[in-house]
This record gives C-alpha cells, sequence and structure tokens, in this order.
C-alpha cells in the first residue's frame, strides 16, 4: 500500500512577500496564521476542521504548540515535523498524507513561516552572535572541521559542489546563468515576485562575485512570508470549494552518507557533484508508477542556480553530467522548453520561503490558474532542498 | 567589487578571532595533535575504515574502537571555492579566502576541509597538489591551511 492519489491538496494561501526583515511589526507567528487562514479560507474549511500540523522543523521553529493554542484549532491529532536543514517543505505535505492515509488525521495544514528581521540564512554557519550572523549555529565538534576554513554560509558550501560539478563535467558559468535568467523572465510576469526587472547575461556576468564560481545572480533572496497547504483525503476533497490537486507520490531522505553534506563534505564521490535527491527521485517515481517524461512543469528548490541543474540530473530529465548542454538548449524555459522550470520565479527572484511558494506554484499549474500557466499541465514535480539529509519531493497531478 | 576579481590577489585567511573550536572526547585528539602540529586521522581497529570527522562509531562495521594514525599532510585539490564577498563585517579584511576540500593521501580519500594559503586567488584549481600548513590561531590551537607544492 502507498498513498498514491488518496489525498489532495485542498487550499493554498500566503502573506505577501517581503524583504528580510521589512515584514515587521507583524510577527513570525501571526505570518504563519494569516498563510493558514488564507489556505482554509481558499479550500472552504475553517480552523474547527483543521486536526492535523505537518511541517518541516523551521516552519514555527519545530514546535506546533503555540501556534495550536492561538488559532484555537479544537483538537490537535497528528503533529509532525521533518527533521534537516532545509529540505523538507515539499516533503511536508507527504508527510500531511501520510497521516491522513494512515487515519490519524483527517486535515492538515502545512506550514512555513519565515522572517529574518533579527538573523539571516545567508550567514547561519557564523560564529554565533557576530553581528550579521544571530542566526548562527552554536560551534559543533563537527562543524570545528568546516568552520575554520571560512565556510560560514551555505552560498560558499554549495558554491564547492559547483566547481566539482564543473570539474566533472565541464559544466560552465553560461549554463547557471541560464538557469538565473530564465528564472527572472518568469518572475517579471508575476505580481508577487520581489524582483521583476529583467536580467541579461551581460548583467549577469558584470555582478559581483561573492563565492567563486557563484555570483550575486546565482544567490536566492533573503525574505519574510508565510505559505500554507491544506491536504485531505481525496474523496472529501471533491465536495470543496477548489478543484483539487491529487497527492500522488512523495518521497523524502537520501544515501545515509549523503549526511550533513556541505558541513560534512565528506559524501561518497560517486554523489557529490549532485543534489542530494538521487535515490529520493527513484522512489518518487516508483511510487506514483511515472517517470520524467510525465512531468509537465518542475519546481525545483533553487536556493543556488547550480543546484536547479544538479536535480535535472537527478530527476532524470538529462543524463548525469549533461544538465549544462540541457539548460543551454532551451528547455527549462517557459513556455516553450520541453520542461518549463520555477514558473513562478523560484527563490531565486519571486520569495524564499524555504520551498513552500513551489508547492503553491505547483496547486496553481495544476489548477490551471498559474500566471505563467504550462498548456494543460496535469503533473507537477515539487522538490525541497539539495540539503543536509533529508531532501524530500512530490509528485501532484490534476485529476 | 569589480565585476572579474584580480584574480593575482594574494590569498587571505579568516581572522583567528572567529575560530572557535568546542571538542568532544572523540575529536580532541585531533586537536590536541593539531595543537603539536601533527596530524593524525582515526582507523577503524575490526575493519581499518577511515573515518572523519572522528566519532563514535564505524560507518562501514560499526565497532567503535580505533587507533590514531599520523600522516604526513598530502593532498590533492578535490574542490573550493574563492570567497570574494565579506559576509561578516569581521571578515572585511579577510578577502579572498579560499576554502578548499582536499582529499589526503593514503587515508582512503579522507578529505580535510583547510583555507589554502601563500597563493593568488589564480593558483588554486581541483586537483592542486598541497601540503598542510598548520595555523596557530591562539596558544593551545592550530587548525589545518593547505599550502601549493
Amino acid at each position: 500500500m502507498t498513498l498514491r492519489d488518496k489525498t489532495a491538496i485542498v487550499g493554498v494561501g500566503a502573506t505577501p512577500y517581503y524583504k528580510r526583515g521589512r515584514s515587521l511589526p507583524q510577527t513570525s507567528l501571526e505570518l504563519a496564521g494569516k498563510a493558514t487562514l488564507a489556505a482554509l479560507a481558499d479550500a472552504g474549511l475553517s480552523v474547527a476542521d483543521v486536526d492535523g500540523l505537518a511541517l518541516y522543523g523551521m516552519g514555527l521553529g519545530g514546535d506546533t504548540s503555540l501556534f495550536a493554542q492561538t488559532l484555537g484549532i479544537p483538537e490537535v491529532r497528528f503533529t509532525a515535523t521533518l527533521t534537516g536543514g532545509g529540505g523538507g517543505a515539499a516533503g511536508s505535505v507527504g508527510l500531511a498524507a501520510a497521516a491522513i492515509v494512515s487515519g490519524m488525521a483527517t486535515c492538515v495544514v502545512s506550514l512555513m513561516s519565515l522572517q529574518q528581521a533579527s538573523s539571516r540564512f545567508g550567514a547561519s554557519y557564523a560564529p554565533r552572535g557576530k553581528v550579521g550572523a544571530q542566526y548562527s549555529a552554536p560551534p559543533s565538534p563537527e562543524g570545528n572541521f568546516i568552520q575554520p576554513a571560512g565556510l560560514m554560509a551555505p552560498g560558499q558550501m554549495f558554491a564547492v559542489l559547483a566547481r566539482r560539478h564543473m570539474y566533472q563535467y565541464g559544466t560552465q558559468r553560461e549554463h547557471f546563468a541560464e538557469v538565473a535568467i530564465s528564472t527572472r523572465e518568469n518572475a517579471r510576469r508575476r505580481e508577487t515576485a520581489l524582483m521583476r526587472d529583467p536580467l541579461t547575461v551581460e548583467e549577469y556576468f558584470a555582478a559581483r562575485m561573492i563565492a567563486d564560481p557563484l555570483c550575486l545572480f546565482d544567490f536566492c533572496l533573503e525574505c519574510d512570508g508565510a505559505v500554507a497547504v491544506v491536504t485531505v483525503a481525496a474523496d472529501r476533497a471533491q465536495d470543496l470549494r477548489q478543484p483539487p490537486v491529487l497527492v500522488t507520490a512523495s518521497a523524502h531522505g537520501g544515501h545515509g552518507r549523503w549526511g550533513q553534506a556541505i558541513t560534512w563534505m565528506n559524501m561518497p564521490d560517486e554523489i557529490f557533484a549532485s543534489s542530494g535527491h538521487r535515490p529520493v527521485a527513484q522512489r518518487l517515481y516508483a511510487m506514483a508508477e511515472m517517470g520524467p517524461e510525465d512531468v509537465d512543469v518542475a519546481l525545483f528548490y533553487d536556493h543556488f542556480s547550480p543546484m536547479v541543474l544538479l536535480q535535472l540530473e537527478d530527476y532524470g530529465f538529462c543524463a548525469i553530467g549533461e544538465s549544462g548542454p540541457f539548460v543551454a538548449d532551451g528547455n527549462i524555459r517557459w513556455p516553450r522548453g520541453s520542461l518549463p522550470v520555477n514558473t513562478h520565479g523560484g527563490n531565486l527572484s519571486e520569495a524564499y520561503i524555504i520551498g513552500m511558494t513551489h508547492v503553491k506554484e505547483a496547486v496553481e499549474q495544476l489548477r490551471g490558474t498559474a500566471v505563467n500557466q504550462v498548456a494543460g499541465a496535469q503533473v507537477a514535480l515539487v522538490t525541497g532542498g539539495p540539503a543536509s539529509l533529508p531532501t524530500s519531493s512530490l509528485l501532484l497531478r490534476a485529476p | 567589487m569589480t565585476a572579474t576579481p584580480a584574480t593575482d590577489a594574494p590569498l587571505r585567511l579568516p581572522p583567528a578571532t572567529l575560530i572557535q573550536l568546542s571538542p568532544d572526547s572523540w575529536t580532541a585528539p585531533f586537536w590536541e595533535a593539531a595543537a603539536a602540529h601533527r596530524l593524525v586521522v582515526p582507523r577503524c581497529t575490526s575493519c581499518a575504515a577511515f573515518r572523519f570527522p572522528p566519532g563514535p562509531f564505524c560507518w562501514r562495521c560499526q565497532a567503535q574502537a580505533i587507533e590514531w594514525v599520523e600522516r604526513p599532510g598530502h593532498g590533492t585539490v578535490y574542490s573550493y571555492t574563492i570567497v570574494w564577498h565579506p559576509i561578516l563585517p569581521d571578515l572585511a579584511d579577510s578577502v579572498p579566502y579560499a576554502p578548499a576540500v582536499v582529499e589526503l593521501a593514503d587515508t582512503d580519500d579522507v578529505r580535510v576541509v583547510g583555507a589554502v594559503t601563500d597563493a593568488p586567488a589564480h593558483a588554486v584549481e581541483v586537483g592542486l597538489a598541497v601540503e598542510l600548513v598548520w595555523r596557530d590561531v591562539r596558544d593551545r590551537v592550530s587548525v589545518p591551511t593547505w599550502r601549493p607544492t
């Protein structure tokens, strides 16, 4: 037995997206509540219907007690979070589906709320307490083998993976640029996007280098905001306000020796220059009884542009090492590419809400209401991470 | 900040004030040896697998016991980045610096991360042969850096 097509996303909601710190004086809890109420209203449901909370750990700081008390949820019957370091937003919807299929809950909210006013992910491995690093982790015995080299930011660490990919496969900065520019083109048409000015190849190469080979435009945004998703059983979904979007498959995890990945750097050679998603992708497709050829639109977690390339490989849209030429051929462009990617503008140009905007976009694509609609889209892929273990993903489809 | 960084810029190092160690019982012997400018790596006494960083179990056979083997500190750059943007105010005078992931010789490819030193930025590349240079950041605290050979 699997959860294939047994549940459906029936509501999505979001706050406006803000540049880091601009959501004040609202609180993070307030943003979470606003997104949840919007998602319930979208579904034609209310707080009285909610009995489950399935999050990725960072969603409410890994704790749902204050949220339940504040919104007045009548009875919580399921509350669980995916662990990890950034890869769980897509998988949190899979956790909701698992709760419903197992009978533990009937109406589950998955949620991400992010406020970087007094903290920033961009320096999340810098020494705690230093100016500009208030979010950062305390020194750990394992981190001692990374941080003294000056690796203090996720972008610096993923730059190391990107450099290895360039060495092994001949990938070029022009390929990273194609990800950044195609994503920006999608964002230009979206009112919700924070970055809507056109981006040219010349501007990309004129931008300042941050952590070679990654320049300014290879980095995602630092944002505030919240996105929520409501999942119920597929048969119940028929009676609600919106066309249901079926949860066809979800998977999370990864190779055990992927492990802490970017804060470890001792992953096996054959997966070092990967997204960590390869085994997750295989399980996802097996559960769905689908393959990459069935996917109409892909919403790849895009904190750093090269990681989109590595996911294209790990999800089988091209051979390992061939993602550079694949994007250079125009394949990820909306609307005419063979696989439109991040039609909402992604983390790079719309907003960074740790991947939940990607779930929202998949739902809009399958309802047929997306701003950059892929004609006739029936199946959408959503991923969370590259990150430390677990990475996660979802296959959603229109009924 | 220039569009194309001057790659003959000499590489710098992150300031010693940003380096904090917090060893546990499994990693402490590494740092004690480091303070004496000796590189030691833990190897499983049951199956001979190296484990890094030092930890309580063998990833291959799950045994706990280890022996510490000394290595001279030769390796090759597996991958790297060159950091041009100081993410903290404290790093403003430390860029560019180049964290490198180095495959250590005679350890079944244990990778040791350290900044490259005594080289210009353009000298760093995958496959570069390097040797370990201990950097004394304060009394009884030394961390690995890598110098091209």
